[in-house]
């Protein structure tokens, strides 16, 4: 995040004190706003009334329960960015958080790399270039209608999956991407692969986009993911 | 509560109970109905007789005058087991018959009624009831012509006291038959309940006992029976799972620990402590990644996923798999190939997913030739992912040309952490195959390991979805019509 841009404000509704502390802690040593409430009243009140960009919701809270707590923000069309965190890790548990009206699912224990990126990518500070129909970072341009990429003068020939794998990072250029994000919006999987999977389609993916050129625009975010974006770092 | 209290509880006896009270009525009914029959029969029979008297009695005075209707009358009143006759005056004097007293005014009134009356001759002095017929003849005399109904009566009581026994018996009967039955349930209800109190005592192994007979209490049994085996036998791959993953995270973990008292001893730079801290969470990620597997084959075992499935084609699966692990393979020297046919499948798509990934994941892994066999078959670094439908089941199998897995390994080689001789080198959680066998076991399915000679064949092998082939075959058949 630049220094320019308003300040993210996140709420963390989560009763366990020690993780509630840590995330609090993490987020604003990364710049943001974050404030904590301990159970799903406190918490429903907060989300309410403050104005917040993202909620980050355990799903199991004393007083109410997060999956009620965001189903009765949506009932009050309250629409911010929720963000489930849950010990309960499976994929069943996962479509029932997303049915209840949450954004994005992140089961315990996750690396803070991994829950920065999606509140990232979720935060509506950022809604990126979602409906544009060209994306651009650099020289490096893809056109999602009629599925055409270009780098500079050269036209480039990506695989199907490629260009899916570009768009995702391309949408979300300027912030990191992790593997299980990808993994989860470009091949629709939600397990986990045990071995470098999604580290070898990049890498060829790079080779397309990056070989060559003076300038690199896809960056590897080292314990984090990926991100795509001009300039250095 | 005591013998007898459990005993009137049982289903059985109040089940009796409502059958007895059932029978007791219909029985009473059928008592009832052949009485009022009986008795309208008699009273039929008793009305013929007097109206055939009366006729004869009128004829003879009307052919014989006065004198010959007394003679007449007298002579009929003395035949033993007579009717009552009585013929009266216009005032009232009896002139003959057999009839002694009268209840007042019977004789006034004509036609049919119901009386009291005793017989002249008659040595006891109770009243009997009769059913008489007055009839006025032309001169002003009245004549009676009746007759007991003592018979009736008498028919009645045999009735009443046959439906007094008949209900005696049928409640003996039934209480007794009752306690029978309850008793031969509860004495077997008793044995079961004393089995699973000490099952749940902590003896898993005891068997609820199954009789001979087959009728619904064995097969209650039997199927109690097998939920027992399988709760055992759950019970005991948690038993096993718990041992393994006391084993095999304490190594990883006692890994982490001495790394991380290693890099603090070592008083180093700044960059040594990082490289010590990412290798920490490396680390802590391959162990939350071994969880992940253990809780999911924990799902899949327990019948949990059930909930998430529905139709697709298990060739999309061999292809999307093929496509996220094929520049994997690659970069590895592996070729990765895949090969399908329509593979209708109902199931939990993502777990499905996941086994094949796990097999081409272990393939890739393992499968790579061994570097003393010749000659070398030129396939020999190639996988084949396939999908194909045989009879009423689709076979998902991943095929590598490397070392295999020798027949007596074959079976072991499914169970949790089990990491065989020749891949301890390498990592990996030792889950892979489990999963991938939970995953078939979940669907109804298995998982088959064989020889590719050389190599390892993995199949999952999934029931085929009725009726889905018939669809999928239209479909392709679509596709060279549209070509045309």
């Amino acid at each position: 995040m630049t220094a320019t841009a308003p300040q993210m404000r996140i709420l963390i509704i989560e009763d366990d004190r020690e993780s509630a502390d840590y995330l609090v802690k993490a987020f604003r040593e990364v710049g943001y706003i974050a404030d904590l409430a301990s159970d799903g009243e406190e918490g429903l009140s907060m989300a309410e009334t403050g104005d917040y960009d993202v909620l980050v919701v355990d799903r199991m809270l004393p007083k109410r329960d997060g999956l009620s707590l965001i189903g009765s923000l949506r009932d009050k069309g309250n629409r911010t960015p929720v963000l489930i965190l849950s010990a309960l890790g499976q994929v069943d548990d996962r479509i029932k958080g997303l049915r209840a009206g949450g954004d994005d699912y992140l089961p315990k224990p996750y690396s803070f790399a991994e829950l920065l990126a999606r509140v990232e990518v979720l935060s509506r500070r950022n809604v990126g270039p979602a409906e544009e129909t060209t994306y651009k970072v650099g020289d490096l341009e893809l056109d999602r209608l009629s599925h055409r990429v270009a780098r500079g003068k050269d036209e480039l020939t990506l695989q199907p999956r490629e260009f899916r794998l570009l768009e995702y990072l391309m949408k979300h250029a300027g912030q990191v991407v992790t593997r299980t994000m990808l993994l989860e919006n470009v091949w629709d999987y939600h397990f986990d692969p045990q071995t470098n999977v999604i580290d070898v389609h990049i890498s060829r993916l790079r080779s397309k986009i990056d070989k060559g050129f003076e300038r690199p625009l896809l960056h590897t975010i080292r314990g984090a993911g990926y991100m795509i974006r001009d300039g250095i770092r | 509560m005591t013998a007898f209290g459990k005993l009137i509880r049982t289903t059985a006896f109040r089940l009796t109970l409502v059958y007895l009270f059932l029978f007791a009525l219909f029985a009473a009914s059928l008592l009832a109905y052949f009485a009022w029959n009986t008795r309208r029969l008699i009273t039929e029979q008793i009305t013929t007789t007097v109206n055939v008297e009366i006729g004869e009695i009128t004829s003879i005075y009307n052919r014989r005058g006065l004198h010959g209707l007394l003679t007449t009358m007298g002579n009929r009143a003395l035949r033993p087991g007579a009717n009552l006759y009585l013929l009266t005056a216009p005032n009232g004097q009896a002139l003959a018959g057999n009839v002694g007293s009268l209840a007042p005014g019977v004789m006034s009134v004509q036609g049919w009624s119901e009386t009291a009356y005793r017989r002249i001759d008659d040595q006891d002095k109770t009243d009997h009831r009769a059913l008489v017929r007055v009839a006025e003849m032309d001169n002003g005399f009245r004549l009676l012509v009746g007759r007991d109904l003592e018979e009736r009566r008498r028919l009645f009581g045999i009735v009443a006291k046959a439906a007094q026994w008949s209900i005696l018996v049928v409640v003996v009967l039934g209480i007794g038959g009752g306690i029978f039955v309850a008793r031969r349930v509860l004495h077997r209800i008793d044995a079961m309940t004393g089995t699973t109190r000490r099952i749940m005592a902590g003896d898993l192994s005891g068997r609820l006992p199954v009789g001979r007979s087959g009728d619904e209490l064995d097969r209650l049994a039997e199927n109690l029976n097998a939920m027992l085996e399988r709760i055992e036998a759950l019970m005991t791959g948690l038993k096993e799972v718990s041992d393994n993953i006391a084993h095999d995270l304490k190594t990883p973990l006692t890994r982490l620990r001495n790394r991380a008292e290693e890099a603090l001893a070592r008083s180093g730079s700044e960059a040594d402590y990082r490289a010590a801290l990412e290798r920490t969470i490396e680390e802590s990620d391959g162990l939350i990644r071994t969880f992940n597997a253990l809780l999911m084959i924990a799902r899949a075992e327990s019948g949990q996923a059930r909930g998430n499935m529905d139709d697709f084609d298990g060739a999309d699966v061999a292809n999307g798999i093929h496509e996220l692990y094929e520049p994997l393979a690659e970069d590895d020297g592996m070729t990765l190939q895949v090969k399908t046919a329509p593979s209708p499948v109902h199931g939990n798509r993502e777990l499905i997913s996941q086994a094949v990934a796990n097999l081409v994941e272990n393939a890739i892994k393992y499968g790579k030739p061994d570097a003393g066999v010749e000659p070398m078959k030129a396939d020999a670094r190639e996988i084949l992912i396939e999908a194909r439908r045989e009879g009423d089941q689709v076979l998902l199998s991943v095929t590598d040309h490397g070392p295999g897995i020798p027949e007596g390994d074959r079976k072991h080689a499914v169970e949790r952490f089990v990491r065989l001789e020749a891949s301890r080198t390498l990592p990996g959680s030792g889950l892979g195959l489990s999963l991938a066998s939970a995953v078939a076991t979940l669907h109804g399915g298995e998982l088959r390991l064989g020889d590719a000679h050389p190599g390892l064949v993995a199949t999952l092998v999934l029931p085929a979805r009725a009726g889905g082939s018939d669809r999928l075959a239209a479909q392709t058949q679509d596709v060279p019509q549209k070509a045309a």
